[in-house]
């Protein structure tokens, strides 16, 4: 890692630091525009400290159980060639996306009281299943976030040159030697970011913590910050709250970018490396039971999504369709800002490296912590009196999106990025491959994969997400997710449950069109 | 960077275009405007006699949309708000954005008598606990005997929805200094707490408890629109909240004549026939055909209300008392 | 004795075959145009891959279907032979012990081979602090450690310059003698057969012909060869 990254030129400072300034002025400004905002000054309750230490607990144990299950079964898919594993990948992917209150529906299915594991119980004489309480709230996050875990692990653990294992063969290492000089180097350098993603996303939670939380104790700093803004009207608690939430995540995101190793990876070759040690009995078992679990535990919970909407699904009524095109085209725009932040930020991160490098990174997972509520509201005082936030509500609802979902594409793109310029940098640096041709010839085609997936992330986040339009809306411009809470608000259980299909189809549908077109003819 | 331009000038273009007619802008919760409330019907009658277009601004429920008067301050566009609450006027009418309406009061038929100067009613029911009356045959009769039970019931946060803060003020007006024992009783019988009423009913009608806190009314809806007459309200002795929705016009407004013309229109046949069956509430005035069939008169032994200026202090109280009890 | 017999292996229309026998103690220098199959010569021999039909012996045993970690063989390729984390000691201690965990008199063999092969001093270094010939020698200490009968090289000393890889080369045949090896080694240099000396194998249109005297060899050419030496 010694070799010197190509130079900040202007341009890449630049882009960069619009991008970086695009992001800071999004989360602190529309802090400080509600701070500017507040009639009176008072401090924290300590109820929001009791909020503070159940956002945290929670969130810890959602990220150490999520990303424990993810090792494993990254594991066997990484090892595992069999039929269905492309498409298994692609559905793993649907919880993530899934909108909070769909993924909730399909969970309650499954776990509820009614649901099909509390039945089997009852047909063995127990009690049913009560899913409500802390125990609910790790499960749903579990739920979510399994699947990006997985993803992430997996991403690093392909990663791992094919010689590596060939060496490893010839040695005859046994699993215990594998698992020590070649997986835990990889998991050591994986895992942290994959932790600290899953945290971060955690602590902003808010409906699921307060539909499964069971009660007041499950109160998170995102509902504290709620209650500010709309029981007692206080902008300055609001605010201060953001901020808490803001340093709280701040400190996590810089513990998990100094336990995180830099990559000391040889050049290696993108393909699925072939495994000699995974061929015996045990680790043929475990991975298929490892998958299988998973498997069933994400995709119960969506087939039961799937057979309460199927029927009405033809019968939905026409504005349904109508907000189904607008969440299409806000998710379009939103995927385009997402990447044309994302980019230019991964690669000044790169080339500033060390501290300054990691600062833009971190600066660029800060959106994560960010309260929609007070983004969203930040903006309404910002843009209120110059514009009609309402004529703005979807332009708005794609920008922030875009910031919503740019963690997640930088998660994949900076890493990705970064090896293609310690590969090709100096090559292209010698061929003055710079600016729009260096983007063209070397990052585009060099990083499809991990663009297409970003891509589709950002599309698939944006579809599912209700976002800042729940509080700009009008009549006419309505998203599909919004539109399904209208339904739910009109008793339209069956209509409702119907959109939430749609939803699902079209997340899923945004998620593989970006994601296989980026791995579509990838000459790697 | 030109196709993002293009993409967010397609997003952003709206309807209003220059028009010769004056817009009157209503500011509402959201489901009053979705194309299952009341607000396409009431857009369209409105507009056959005003000679004007009628715009609806949706933002959240109640208690956001009173959020988003006071940040949007004396600048709004909107020349009436509707949909706040009897719990929410006297914060509203402390904003001093309000202006006094002139319509006559004299035709409505609530449970209480009305006499604010600033806000016109225009739906009203009771909070209740909605069951299901094949596996819940006899509902408690009260909250004591609620708590007593095992019967599992799922509600609102009042932090973030208007039924759970009517239920705090249900408990607060029945039992008073006794609401926090109330409270404590129940703690165990409450499966879950969650943001909204969607989220609540809809976890109801999953099966995942016996109960719901939802209003008198919502049983109409089953037995209207679903020929479905298994779900029922539970009586409760002490007796049911009362919920006034209601409407005001904003001092600020640049068509103050309009604004008037709408809160009268609203009283009238045109508005109030459409809300039992779009806003599943009693109209504020009983239009000339009466109530749809299966909609029935409210069967409550006794209506229970907070005086609106009196909310304030109560609902700080009930909110301590209610956070502790259940453990905080 | 090694002996590939009767072996063919096909990938869709590319295909091999050998028929051929390499006397125990022989170097033999593996030669032909890319994408002939040298390196899945290698394979077939280390157990990365196993032939469709046909049976690779040595000394008497059936080497198919062992996997690569149960056969006589040490392995170099061109990189990717030390896993950058560790150090140049612990890479080495890797042929003896893949735990790491050593005995004392373990230690000291591995501390001697790399004097052996020049690297006194560097055994704390990590293989992003070493030179590319330092990191040749830390890969030969290994082999050297494990004293295995068959060596395969997969152009190992292919990124060196001339002076370095003649230097590599000499260091290799003196450890081969020491260890009494059979020594396979991929080239696409006719100068590294030269020095090899002994015998070169000719893998090209789909055949691993036997090993000839490569002196002969390249006096008088196949047509194979002509094609491929220009």
């Amino acid at each position: 890692m010694a070799e010197r990254a190509g130079p900040v030129t202007p341009r890449v400072a630049l882009m960069g630091g619009l991008a970086a300034g695009a992001i800071l002025l999004l989360v602190l400004g529309s802090i400080s525009a509600v701070a500017l905002r507040a009639e009176a000054w008072n401090g924290l309750k300590p109820s929001d400290w009791a909020a503070l230490r159940f956002t945290l607990l929670q969130a810890v144990l959602s990220a150490a159980i999520s990303v424990g299950l993810a090792i494993p079964v990254a594991r066997a898919l990484a090892r595992r060639r069999f039929r269905g594993r492309g498409a298994l990948i692609t559905l793993l992917g649907a919880p993530f996306i899934l909108p909070v209150i769909v993924a909730v529906f399909g969970l309650l299915a499954v776990f509820g009281r009614s649901g099909m594991a509390s039945q089997i119980l009852g047909w063995l004489g127990l009690p049913p299943l009560s899913i409500f309480g802390l125990h609910g709230v790790v499960l749903a996050h579990v739920f979510f976030n399994l699947p990006l875990a997985v993803r992430l692990i997996l991403q690093g653990w392909m990663a791992v040159p094919a010689e590596r294992f060939r060496l490893a063969a010839s040695l005859n290492f046994s699993g215990r030697d594998i698992a020590r000089h070649i997986e835990w180097p990889v998991l050591r350098e994986v895992v942290p970011g994959a932790l600290m993603t899953v945290f971060l996303i955690c602590t902003t939670s808010f409906a699921v913590a307060l539909t499964l939380g069971g009660g007041p104790r499950a109160t998170t700093i995102e509902l504290a910050i709620y209650q500010a803004f709309r029981f007692d009207f206080d902008l300055s608690r609001a605010a201060l709250l953001a901020l808490l939430q803001v340093a709280v995540s701040g400190t996590a995101a810089l513990i998990a970018l100094r336990v995180a190793q830099p990559a000391e990876q040889g050049g290696g070759l993108d393909r699925i490396a072939a495994r000699w040690d995974a061929s015996t009995p045990t680790a043929r078992t475990l991975d298929a039971v490892f998958l299988s679990l998973v498997a069933l535990f994400l995709l119960a919970p969506l087939l039961s999504i799937v057979i309460r909407g199927l029927p009405g699904i033809l019968g939905l009524p026409a504005p349904v369709f109508a907000a189904a095109g607008r969440s299409v085209l806000v998710a379009l725009t939103s995927t385009a800002l997402t990447l044309a932040l994302a980019l230019p930020l991964a690669v000044l991160a790169h080339r500033l490296r060390g501290r300054g490098g990691k600062a833009i990174e971190g600066l660029g997972y800060l959106t994560i912590a960010a309260s929609p509520l007070v983004i969203g509201t930040g903006l309404f005082i910002v843009i209120f009196p110059f514009a009609n936030p309402v004529a703005l509500a979807l332009p708005v609802t794609a920008l922030v999106n875009a910031a919503m979902a740019l963690p997640f594409a930088l998660r994949v793109l900076a890493p990705a990025l970064a090896g293609v310029e310690d590969s090709y940098g100096r090559l292209a640096d010698s061929l003055r491959l710079t600016g729009i041709a260096r983007l063209r010839l070397l990052w585009l085609p060099r990083l499809r994969r991990p663009l297409g997936f970003a891509a589709g992330l950002a599309a698939a986040l944006s579809m599912g997400d209700l976002g800042v339009v729940a509080l700009f809306a009008d009549p006419e411009g309505a998203t599909l997710p919004l539109v399904l809470y209208r339904l739910m608000a009109a008793y339209r259980t069956g209509d409702a449950a119907a959109a939430a299909l749609l939803l699902l189809m079209l997340s899923l549908a945004a998620f593989w069109v970006f994601d296989r077109g980026g791995r579509m003819d990838a000459d790697t | 960077m030109r196709y993002l331009i293009l993409a967010a000038g397609l997003l952003a273009a709206t309807p209003a275009l220059a028009q010769d007619k004056p817009t009157l802008t209503v500011m509402t919760y959201d489901s009053f405007v979705s194309d299952w409330g009341p607000g396409p019907v009431v857009e369209a009658k409105f507009e056959e006699t005003c000679g004007c277009d009628l715009k609806f601004v949706g933002s959240g429920d109640g208690a956001a949309l009173l959020a988003r008067v006071r940040l949007e301050g004396a600048r709004s566009d909107a020349d009436v708000v509707l949909g706040l609450d009897t719990n929410l006027t006297a914060a509203a009418a402390e904003t001093g954005l309000f202006a006094p309406h002139s319509a006559a009061v004299d035709g409505l038929s609530l449970p209480v008598a009305w006499d604010d100067p600033l806000f016109l009613p225009f739906d009203w029911g009771y909070f209740a606990f909605v069951h299901d009356t094949t596996k819940l045959a006899t509902p408690p009769a009260d909250f004591r005997a609620l708590g007593a039970s095992d019967v599992s019931i799922i509600i609102q946060d009042p932090r973030s929805s208007t039924p759970g803060l009517g239920l705090l003020m249900w408990v607060k007006a029945a039992y008073g200094d006794e609401a926090e024992a109330v409270w404590a009783g129940l703690a165990d019988n409450i499966v879950t707490v969650t943001k909204g009423w969607s989220e609540a009913y809809g976890l109801f009608l999953e099966g995942e408890a016996d109960m719901v806190l939802s209003y008198t009314t919502s049983p109409a809806y089953h037995r209207i629109a679903e020929e479905d007459d298994t779900k029922a309200a539970a009586e409760f002795v002490e007796g049911h909240y009362l919920q006034i929705e209601v409407a005001g016009k904003l001092a600020s407004s640049d068509q103050p004549e309009l604004a008037d013309a709408f809160l009268a229109f609203m009283l009238s046949e045109g508005f109030q026939g459409a809300i039992a069956t779009t806003n599943w509430m009693y109209p504020a005035v009983i239009p000339a055909a009466g109530l749809p069939e299966g909609f029935g008169a409210p069967r409550v032994g006794k209506s229970l209300h907070v005086a609106p200026v009196d909310a304030p202090t109560v609902r700080d109280v009930a909110l301590d008392e209610w956070l502790s009890a259940l453990g905080q | 004795m090694l002996t590939l017999e009767g072996v063919r292996l096909a990938r869709g229309s590319w295909n091999l075959s050998a028929d051929l026998t390499v006397m125990a103690g022989s170097r033999v220098a593996v030669i032909g145009p890319s994408g002939a199959g040298k390196s899945t010569l290698l394979d077939l021999i280390a157990g990365f891959a196993d032939p469709d039909v046909g049976r690779v012996i040595w000394n008497g045993t059936l080497l198919t279907g062992l996997p690569p970690g149960a056969r006589p063989t040490s392995l170099l390729f061109q990189d990717g032979n030390l896993l950058p984390h560790l150090t140049a000691f612990q890479n080495v201690a890797l042929g003896l012990r893949p735990s790491l965990r050593l005995s004392s008199d373990e230690a000291h063999r591995v501390r001697a081979s790399l004097s052996r092969v020049g690297l006194n001093g560097f055994a704390d270094r990590k293989p992003g602090a070493l030179s590319g010939g330092q990191r040749s020698r830390v890969a030969l200490a290994r082999m050297l450690l494990r004293a295995e009968p068959l060596v395969l090289l997969d152009e190992p000393f292919a990124a060196l310059g001339p002076a370095l890889k003649s230097e590599m080369l000499a260091l290799l045949l003196e450890l081969v003698a020491e260890t009494s090896a059979t020594l396979l080694m991929v080239t696409h240099d006719p100068d590294d057969a030269r020095a090899l000396g002994d015998q070169t194998i000719l893998v090209a249109d789909g055949i691993a012909h036997p090993p000839q005297d490569t002196r002969t060899l390249f006096a008088n050419p196949p047509t194979a060869l002509t094609a491929y030496l220009g």
